[in-house]
């Protein structure tokens, strides 16, 4: 057999499973989207209603503002903290591997189980260190009300997923030689200085990476608010995934959530390209 | 000069901060082994150990979550879904890699790495449709979507591994009458060994925790308990009666997993690490 035919043998086979399990639901997603499927049964093309509906349609719209104000303020907790945690992980620290080690254990743990265990921290041990210390806003669940139940998510998935941001700074701290901060020393720079000037556009690269990995990850929340909160109170804490799971598969609007995946699916490519092209321009080389 | 000395305070500070991380796995440890009538209300209650060390949650939320049937199609469900994407994606990385010059090859590489920006809730809806019409809403059926959805990362930490090993190795063995199948087995395949724990890891850590997945693969069958984390779900419903079984079942569900992290660490996180800066 020809060296030709032999790469092309070795890329069909997944090229084409790629393409029937990946490629063709996005299309078919983009077709039901035109009509007023229930998921079952008969349907008809109804033209860009869905689209229409979608933009005063209430559940939406809030789990459009929820997910952004859940996304945005977690990816900026993970990557503040994230951050902070590495520059101290990374100076010189006895037992650094332990201590590493320890940081990394609830990123490999489930969603589920972390979302159930601070489930009941918020709704038992939370509570009653608030009676202990008299304050009224700590007494009770804060996953029970509307305007705080997000704040229990954002704390949970930060709790969870901030390793990832320390590791990942970690290991752009480690590219920056030594030197370069010997010789801002010799220069009488001072640490902050030598922070914002050097350490930090040093970073560019490190901080892209973690900027576009927990945004797009944060915008597709799901585990965690199904163990926290199922979406509740009177869904304030629904998420756009969690809407197009429940609605979608069991509320009969098939048609009509595939619309709202392709309006979500064209909001994540925009995000995404315009972090990468913003950030990839402030990004040195040494 | 350098100077070695051990910085105290930031030490201290991470000892300290530290603790925040194991708190909530305390609690969970400490309350999967009390008694209900242990557990009270006050704060003082919830960090106190139990008396005796009640194993009997662990039995009971063995049979009500049927832990060693879900935990076995766990590991099947991940262990096929490792080796499956680190033979299918390393294969067609090497095919895509050693061809870039060709447009072919450069566009069948823009087309699935520029998949990684596709929702999984975008493909959910139609794909429940599509895998019960193919009848592989089963095990069979999700290990294709670990691949399928892993493709886009493992390509793209293939592709560019492979840019780096020289093509002179494969120059020398085409000389010696190989052919391309021949030199990626004997050759390259064993060169990619890093790259392969990396994927492995990534990918296990996807499957063996996902949640949503299982559920709109399997459930429509009527399969609501087939792996761990659907298990765990099904459990909720007596959440409000027991938490000390419920806790048990939650520490039982990581257990495999912190197990192997014990052992493996090193290798875990240098794999994710890899698989996001590379």
């Amino acid at each position: 057999m020809s060296r030709k035919k032999i790469f092309l043998l070795m890329t069909l086979p997944l090229v084409g499973i790629f393409f029937l399990f990946d490629t063709v639901p996005l299309l078919t997603g983009f077709v039901y989207s035109l009509t007023n499927s229930k998921g079952f049964g008969s349907f008809k093309f109804i033209g860009l209603s869905n689209y229409l509906r979608l933009f005063t349609d209430g559940d939406v719209l809030s789990s459009y503002y929820f997910t952004f104000k859940f996304a945005i303020v977690t990816t900026v907790v993970v990557n503040v903290f994230g951050l902070l945690l590495a520059i101290v992980l990374n100076s010189r620290i006895k037992f650094k591997t332990f201590f590493r080690g320890i940081y990394f254990l609830p990123y490999i743990l489930g969603g589920l189980v972390v979302g159930y265990i601070f489930n009941y921290i918020f709704t038992f041990i939370l509570p009653s260190f608030g009676k202990s210390i008299g304050s009224a806003l700590l007494s009770s669940s804060i996953l029970g009300s509307t305007s705080t139940a997000w704040i229990g998510i954002v704390i949970t998935v930060a709790w969870q997923s901030i390793a990832f941001n320390i590791l990942i700074y970690m290991s752009g701290l480690q590219t920056i030689p030594e030197d370069v901060y010997e010789a801002a020393k010799m220069d009488g720079s001072s640490k902050w200085n030598t922070f914002w000037k050097i350490t930090f556009p040093l970073l560019a690269p490190f901080f892209t990476i973690n900027l576009v990995v927990s945004m797009r990850n944060f915008m597709m929340v799901f585990d965690q608010i199904m163990s926290l909160t199922g979406g509740g109170p009177a869904s304030s804490t629904t998420s756009i995934s969690l809407l197009i799971y429940q609605k979608g598969l069991s509320g009969n609007q098939f048609g009509y959530q595939s619309a709202n995946s392709v309006i979500y699916f064209v909001i994540i490519v925009v995000i995404s390209i315009f972090q990468l092209k913003v950030l990839n321009k402030r990004e040195v080389q040494l | 000069m350098k100077s070695s000395k051990t910085n105290w305070f930031s030490t201290i500070l991470i000892a300290i901060l530290a603790v925040g991380v194991l708190i909530p796995l305390y609690m969970a440890i400490n309350i999967s082994l009390k008694k209900p009538s242990e557990m009270g209300s006050s704060l003082s209650n919830f960090f106190r150990l139990p008396k005796i060390l009640q194993f009997n949650n662990f039995k009971e939320a063995i049979t009500t979550t049927n832990f060693f049937q879900t935990a076995f199609n766990s590991l099947v469900i991940t262990v096929f879904s490792v080796i499956v994407v680190v033979l299918f994606t390393s294969i067609i990385s090497y095919a895509i890699a050693r061809n870039m010059k060709k447009r072919f090859y450069r566009y069948i590489y823009y087309y699935l790495v520029s998949a990684m920006f596709v929702p999984f809730s975008m493909l959910m809806l139609p794909l429940v449709k599509q895998l019960s019409f193919l009848q592989i809403d089963n095990k069979f059926g999700l290990i294709l979507m670990y691949l399928v959805f892993q493709t886009s990362m493992s390509v793209l930490l293939y592709v560019g591994y492979l840019k780096n090993i020289t093509t002179s190795l494969d120059e020398a063995a085409y000389l010696d009458g190989a052919n391309s199948w021949q030199i990626f087995w004997k050759i390259i395949f064993p060169l990619l060994k890093p790259l392969h724990a990396t994927v492995a890891i990534l990918t296990a850590l996807a499957s063996w925790n996902d949640l949503l997945l299982p559920l709109v693969v399997l459930s429509g069958n009527g399969n609501s308990k087939v792996t761990l984390p659907m298990a765990q779900l099904v459990f909720q419903s007596q959440f409000g009666t027991n938490y000390n079984l419920a806790f048990a079942s939650y520490i039982l569900a990581s257990l495999p997993i912190l197990i192997f992290y014990l052992f493996a660490q090193k290798q875990i996180i240098s794999g994710v690490v890899n698989g996001a800066v590379k």
